[in-house]
């Protein structure tokens, strides 16, 4: 999200302002909601949920003073809702453009290492279309055998094949290369979340159409409005490329792509194209727009980097992270998470002094290639003012760098592909903030 | 798995017998040529895809006045508080940083404007590339834009592009 830069901070309150800061576990989805939709009253946006009573995704019941005392009421129903109390949201970026928009998953609010997919994030640049799956066609052609056209229900009865795999947006933590920029781990890391996916390898279908000498790209195009448009390498379509239509057991959702997405396990969000309508086997990349300007990096020389696929390897420590505050000097359970677009992750270190000492987490199984990763460090906070960071090493060998070192080399115009580590300090009050260290 | 593979191996080796030689031959049809047509209308960075049609600097500036301006503003370089943003001048704008002129046929094709895209014919397309170019200072103002027109230009930011590098950072 190049360009569109409002004062991140203006929006969303500083730390200063924050009003959660009693609690250890502020509840960022619904402090952005608040000021979200303060920020944006009249426009409409969040009309409907003012005044609403229940949250969003649950239903409102009485609360007993004791629950055994009376049956409560019936379940929720044929399509299961979450508590009232829950109020774990993504956040909404306020762009101007409706149209054009963001949502970015509370990682500090998530267990485990599946992302809900209601909290998945999300980019979209022309909306999200609705889309009929009984009228959606996939359409294969050009240097092919036997151009076909797929329906939704040709797509079902072909092999399936199933695996975990984070999507990171090339821009998540874009805005921290410069300088610290958004106050929790939602603004800073949210722009990855992580699903189990179901659907067909592209490899089978490409075998289906049959590749014609010279196939060595791919191009994508979604069926929304802009019709989204990346080139693919033949090597990566083969290799582990599915057509997705199901995330964590069922379809997957409108803003994700359905009733179709492609999914490229490991490489930048926006390649996994959504609402996915053809394929055009060719020769040559094409060189679209958001391959020479939105996600491709411009350095302080001037030069301008392409083709940059992989997600390299990247941690981030979720608890205790931005806007928390720990109450009293004592044991903690520092976690978080860690990927890489390049494999599995082998480990992850944590510093309280900056970088300065480091030590080993513990992985938390199942460490799962191009996939989050949880891991837990027990760390005993002394009461003292403290930096912690983490950094994640993959199975290429690949430590995460400071993001010092990423500046050294791509200065501060280079705005996606950020992966460096990440600083919470925490002062003698025991309160979170982000920090460049 | 096994069974599934199996299927996939027995439709394989069918294929001598089979005429269209396909492997799950009642899964998905042929493609028809007037899909194929309708939808493949990509333009690449070389020019392949461009379409035939013609449009001038004056006809471009009243398309562009009609379509374009509410967002991307009188002087082409963006409107304060609306997003869209500048299309020539400093940063990462069509005319300065654009490597290959015909991705600006395919992504407006494809993309714009906002509110309506598709919506525009060819020429109307090729206009705007002439008024836009000739406003960013990189094409002549009297000479018509065409498919080989686009395709012929050198803009001026395409030699600072670089294939990724990374690793980059140890
Ligand atoms: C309703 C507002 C609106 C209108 C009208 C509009 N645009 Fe846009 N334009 C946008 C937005 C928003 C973007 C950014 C989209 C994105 O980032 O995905 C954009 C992006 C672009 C870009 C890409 C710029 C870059 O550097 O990446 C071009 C080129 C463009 N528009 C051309 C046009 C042309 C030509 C017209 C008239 C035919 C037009 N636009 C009409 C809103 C508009």
């Amino acid at each position: 999200m190049k360009d569109e830069k409002p004062e991140v901070l203006d929006v969303i309150g500083t730390a200063e302002d924050c009003d959660c800061k009693e609690g250890m576990f502020p509840d960022p989805g619904r402090r952005a909601l608040l000021l979200g939709g303060a920020a944006l009253a009249g426009t409409g946006l969040f009309a409907g949920r003012a005044g609403a009573e229940a949250t969003q995704g649950a239903s409102q019941h009485a609360v007993l003073d004791d629950p055994t005392s009376q049956p409560g009421p019936a379940s929720g129903g044929g399509y299961g809702l979450r508590s009232q109390f829950e109020t774990v949201s993504r956040w909404e970026f306020p762009l101007p453009q409706p149209g054009v928009s963001g949502s970015f998953t509370p990682l500090a609010g998530t267990h485990g290492t599946i992302t809900p997919s209601g909290l998945h994030y999300e980019v979209h640049r022309g909306g999200v279309p609705t889309i009929d799956p009984a009228r959606h066609k996939l359409l294969i052609h050009g240097k092919v055998k036997r151009a076909k056209v797929f329906t939704m229900a040709d797509l079902y009865r072909f092999p399936s094949v199933t695996r975990t795999a984070f999507l990171e947006c090339a821009g998540n933590g874009g805005m921290e290369y410069a300088r610290p920029s958004m106050p929790h781990v939602q603004g800073t890391h949210g722009l990855t979340s992580n699903s189990e996916w179901t659907g067909v390898a592209l490899s089978t279908l490409l075998r289906e159409v049959g590749l014609e000498d010279g196939a060595n790209w791919l191009l994508g195009e979604g069926s929304d409005a802009g019709m989204h448009t990346r080139s693919i390498p033949i090597d990566k379509a083969m290799d582990d490329a599915i057509l997705a239509y199901a995330q964590n057991g069922e379809a997957i959702r409108p803003e994700q792509g359905y009733p179709l997405r492609l999914l490229l396990p490991g490489f930048e969000g926006n390649m996994s194209i959504k609402w996915l309508r053809r394929l055009d086997v060719t020769d040559k990349p094409s060189f679209t727009r958001p391959e020479v300007t939105t996600y491709a990096d411009t350095l302080a020389d001037g030069t301008t980097r392409y083709f940059t696929w992989e997600m390299e390897a990247k941690s981030v420590i979720t608890f205790p992270s931005g806007t928390m505050k720990l109450p009293i000097p004592g044991t903690y359970e520092v976690t978080g998470l860690a990927w890489s677009g390049r494999g599995k992750i082998t480990g992850v270190e944590v510093s309280a002094d900056g970088g300065k000492t480091w030590a080993r987490a513990n992985l938390v199984a199942p460490v799962l290639s191009m996939a989050h990763t949880r891991f837990t460090f027990g760390w005993r906070w002394d009461g003292k003012p403290a930096i912690l960071q983490s950094r994640a090493t993959d199975e290429t060998g690949y430590v995460q760098p400071t993001i010092t070192a990423l500046v050294d080399v791509r200065g501060v115009n280079s705005k996606d592909h950020n992966n460096g580590i990440q600083s919470w300090a925490i002062d003698a009050e025991g309160n979170v903030t982000n920090v460049h260290a | 798995m096994a069974a599934l593979g199996a299927l996939a191996l027995t439709a394989c080796s069918d294929e001598s017998g089979a005429a269209t030689g396909e492997q799950f031959p009642e899964l998905g049809s042929p493609a028809p040529h007037e899909l194929i047509a309708a939808w493949d209308t990509d333009v690449r960075y070389d020019g392949a895809g461009l379409p035939p049609g013609e449009g001038t600097r004056d006809q471009g500036a009243l398309v562009y006045a009609e379509h374009c301006v509410a967002c991307h503003g009188e002087t082409l370089r963006g409107v304060e508080g609306v997003q869209g943003g500048p299309l020539i001048g400093a940063g990462q704008t069509v005319t300065q940083h654009w490597p290959y002129a015909p991705t600006f046929f395919d992504y407006v094709r494809r993309a714009m404007p906002f509110n309506a895209p598709g919506s525009l014919s060819d020429d109307e397309i090729y206009g705007l590339a002439a008024y836009i170019f000739a406003e960013g200072g990189i094409y002549p103002a009297d000479r018509p834009m065409n498919a080989a027109t686009l395709t012929a230009m050198e803009m001026p930011n395409r030699d600072n592009f670089v294939p990724d590098p990374r690793p980059d950072v140890k």
